[in-house]
């Protein structure tokens, strides 16, 4: 199973060389075969006798963080879907793609996203799946903005990009806090211990992190704005990412942690209310649409709204719709997004007001998206798989028990597939039928070869075979998907014909009534966009946050980042005393003890105050050489302290140092151009003053508490002990430094050696380039 | 005794840094020094004072002074004297060339 998801990416790394010779064969034609074998390899396990199949490969054993495959019905459903579709997608791909583009990053990218999805479908772990669900944001981002030299392109990219990002972020908090919770890092597990989770205190929160990420990658309302940009991308990423397989990643994912939340009463509230409204407002929308993708994507998001309301009721009737309809979405939908890419294809252009008549032009075409549009309108008629998912849809909406949203969401249900039916004609006929426009279109129209409809032709033929048997899949399939989300699931029987007085059959029906009416008076009550959303735009919003972002990000930045290395010293060591002080206060650090204290001697005392004096003078002191010499006077103050404090060796490279230093500072004097001491404002001054100040006090405070407070014994002991022993020398401060620390010792060397190179060039560049002058 | 060490320490911290936050080279590189002789009378200190003889192992002597933070010091000493120089001669260098010892000329021109 491991094998399985990772033979995408193994394949990935051959891709280019094979795109080498995509003048001879199309690289599609290699990628073709690794999702046909992916689903073979799964198909087998659809049976009657489905039980989870459980495969685990340690990756960070310590952290309870492996790649823990579990795959159970719902897995396997969507595993099939991302195979199958895959395959198709890829097959009409390598129509679609002609053979000058960058075949070789395509599929590159596709065959990272299967593996991504893959594992997050399969993923038990929630820190892989969080992993992998990362990596199906990335690889749609660089899908979205293959075409990136179109700025629409790059747009949508990044859009999504952010949004879905910041659901998965979100969804990755709500998953520490579960594992925190539970104290296992597995979804299983954590099903397992559902009254843990349902008695936590952080329980609202871990719902809404982990529904964010649903929310975000299904496109759900506020968050569905980044899919209809996300139509940039090529058709058949759209027809398989963001149609069949990536948006459904949340879908999964509600669907996956509906065990643990089913009994939470805010889950329904949530749930069902944001998928609903997306439901309705988004089909609404699509009427509006004049891109035929933008069309698409809107109808996307709106039966994304569908499916997520059905797991909202998490009743077994919905929970079983759900899962229907996931596999009849991808059949219709998918067909449709192959369609429009054809159309667009043959006629140059998506734009639906120059579009028409193409029935005649276009049968095969026509025909195809007859059975998908009608499909996905639910018409009732016995051999489209739509009309089954609606009325699933219809009869699990009736009878919820409970608050008002209860009572509102068949109103709701059926308002929303009022406009589903609607774009559904529209799209159908505002395409086929009509005055043919054909001098507004940049190509002449003819019908595409057979090798592009042979995608769209498997997917309608499922429609239409799920339409006649459409308990085909129920008990070997199906089932075991609804069981994996609702336990209590029992067999479900789909049945065609249940009488004139059946409730969804009447909503149906009436769906039906309204859409034609609706669709034939479309241009009548067109105006209402001018009320809602009018003026309102989501998209507007975003645009204006992520504008703010960039300013606000800007100015910060600029604020600090001043170019003046004076101003950046004074961010680091005022940072510095404020991290360091506070830690110390925090902590109870400073301590201040008057015992074993050395004796003061009035030699000693006579020194410091000299080398008080000497630095204090350095501040003050205008001319250049007195500073330099003054200065020189606290180097030889330090000298003669550790002369008193029994530290010959120091005292005599101190002296030796210091004298040179002087020198060298003369010396340089000499050199540098005579320029006066600058004139600070005041305001430089005292911030100036009150940064080294507070450091200055700081580091008096800690030198005192490092005295004052002792816990465990010097180290010195040993090197005073083992230095004849071991080091075999008397003098222990040079045995120290050649013997028992010698390699720090050596790099000393080696850091005197580079100064000294440096100094020499430095110099010695001077030189040549006075020559050359 | 240490506590007077400590705010000598302390005193030398502050007039570095205030050096050190000045504009002219000289002064800046004057600071480092400082901060130097700061950071080794810390160290010295944190060994504590005058406890025994000069830690050259000799018959009958049983205190000696820390040797640890005069081994680190005389490490320290020899790398802030490369450090100094190599400054100077920078300095020196960056200012013939540019005509200026003042760092708030030197920064980029891309900000203002």
């Amino acid at each position: 199973m491991i094998f399985a998801v990772l033979v995408p990416l193994l394949i990935a790394c051959f891709i280019p060389l094979l795109s080498k010779m995509k003048h001879r064969i199309h690289t599609g034609i290699f990628v073709f075969f690794v999702p046909l074998a992916i689903f073979l390899y799964f198909v087998r396990y659809i049976g009657e006798n489905f039980t989870p199949v459980r495969e685990t490969v340690n990756w960070i054993p310590s952290m309870g963080i492996n790649f823990d495959f579990y795959l159970d019905g719902l897995s396997l459903l969507f595993v099939l879907l991302i195979s199958g579709i895959g395959a198709l997608v890829v097959l009409y791909s390598i129509y679609y793609l002609d053979k000058q583009e960058r075949l070789g990053q395509f599929y590159v990218y596709l065959l990272m996203f299967m593996t991504a999805m893959l594992g997050v479908v399969l993923s038990d772990n929630v820190f892989v799946l969080y992993t992998f669900w990362e990596l199906t944001s990335i690889s749609s981002f660089l899908l979205i903005g293959y075409w990136h030299f179109k700025e629409r392109s790059r747009y949508g990219a990044l859009k999504s990009m952010m949004i879905t990002i910041f659901g998965g972020l979100s969804m990755l908090g709500g998953f520490v806090l579960l594992t925190v919770v539970t104290g296992t890092t597995s979804i299983q597990g954590m099903i397992d211990q559902t009254d843990t989770i349902l008695n936590s205190s952080y329980l609202p929160l871990i719902l809404i992190l982990v529904l964010l990420g649903a929310f975000t990658k299904s496109a759900q309302f506020p968050f569905h704005i980044w899919l209809p940009d996300a139509m940039e991308a090529p058709t058949p990423v759209s027809a398989y990412l963001h149609s069949a397989t990536m948006v459904k990643a949340g879908i999964f994912l509600v669907a996956r942690f509906s065990p643990i939340f089913s009994t939470y009463e805010w889950f329904f509230i949530i749930v069902s209310l944001v998928g609903i409204l997306t439901l309705c407002w988004a089909s609404y929308m699509a009427v509006r649409q004049t891109d035929l993708k933008a069309i698409l994507a809107f109808s996307t998001i709106s039966q994304l709204g569908m499916i997520m309301a059905m797991l909202g009721f998490g009743t077994q009737a919905a929970v079983f719709a759900a899962v229907f309809h996931i596999l009849s979405h991808a059949t219709f939908k998918g067909s449709l997004f192959m369609i429009a890419g054809i159309i667009d294809h043959e006629t140059g252009t998506r734009d639906i007001r120059k579009l028409g008549g193409l029935m005649t032009l276009m049968p095969i075409s026509a025909t195809l998206a007859l059975f998908g549009t009608f499909s996905m309108a639910g018409v009732p008629l016995p051999f489209l798989n739509g009309f089954y998912s609606k009325e699933l849809f219809f009869g699990s909406t009736l009878g919820l028990d409970g608050n008002i949203l209860s009572q509102a969401i068949p109103y709701l249900a059926v308002l929303g597939s009022i406009f589903t039916f609607v774009y559904s004609m529209y799209f159908f006929f505002g395409v086929f039928t009509g005055p043919k426009k054909l001098d507004q279109l940049p190509k002449k129209p003819h019908e595409a070869p057979i090798g592009m409809h042979l995608s769209p032709i498997i997917l309608v033929l499922g429609v239409i075979v799920i339409g006649i048997w459409p308990n085909l899949l129920n008990g070997s399939f199906l089932y075991h998907a609804a069981s994996a989300v609702n336990p209590a699931t029992t067999y479900y029987e789909v049945s065609f014909w249940h009488g004139f007085t059946y409730p969804p059959l009447l909503m149906s029906l009436a769906v039906v009534a309204v859409g034609t009416a609706l669709y034939l008076t479309r241009r009548k009550w067109e105006t209402v966009y001018g009320v809602l959303p009018g003026r309102l735009s989501l998209n507007k919003a975003y645009d204006g946050l992520m504008k703010r972002f960039d300013t606000y990000s800007d100015s910060l930045t600029n604020y600090y980042m001043t170019g003046s290395l004076k101003n950046y010293m004074a961010i680091i060591l005022g940072a510095t005393f404020l991290v360091t002080a506070g830690v110390m206060l925090y902590t109870g650090g400073f301590t201040i003890s008057f015992d074993n204290l050395a004796e003061v001697t009035i030699i000693e005392v006579a020194i410091i105050l000299a080398m008080i004096i000497a630095a204090v003078a350095t501040i003050f002191i205008n001319h250049n050489l007195a500073a330099v010499l003054v200065a020189g006077i606290v180097g030889y103050g330090v000298a003669m302290l550790f002369v008193i404090y029994r530290a010959p060796d120091l005292a005599l490279t101190q002296f030796v140092v210091e004298t040179i230093t002087v020198a060298l500072f003369l010396l340089c004097f000499y050199h540098l151009p005579k320029l006066r001491k600058r004139k600070e404002s005041a305001r430089s001054k005292w911030k100036n003053a009150s940064i080294a100040i507070s450091f200055g006090a700081m580091m008096t405070l800690i030198g005192i508490s490092t005295h004052s407070s002792r816990w465990f014994d010097s180290i010195s002991e040993y090197f005073l002990e083992t230095s004849y022993k071991l080091g075999g020398g008397d003098n222990v401060v040079n045995v120290i430094l050649v013997d028992m620390r010698g390699l720090d010792t050596l790099f000393e060397i080696a850091v005197l050696g580079i100064a000294a190179l440096a100094i020499f060039s430095l110099i010695k560049w001077k030189k040549n380039k006075g020559e050359a002058d | 005794m240490e506590i007077i060490t400590s705010i000598l320490a302390g005193i030398l911290f502050a007039t570095a840094i205030y050096n050190i936050l000045q504009k002219q080279f000289l002064r800046i590189i004057i600071g480092t020094t400082l901060l130097t002789h700061g950071a080794h009378i810390f160290i010295f200190t944190s060994g504590r004072l005058k406890t025994g003889q000069p830690p050259v192992l000799t018959e009958g002597v049983s205190d000696y002074t820390d040797p640890l933070p005069q081994a680190l010091i005389l490490t320290s000493i020899v790398i802030s004297f490369g450090v100094t120089s190599l400054l100077l001669v920078l300095a020196y260098r960056t200012s013939e060339e540019n005509n200026t010892d003042n760092m708030e000329e030197l920064r980029g021109n891309e900000h203002e």
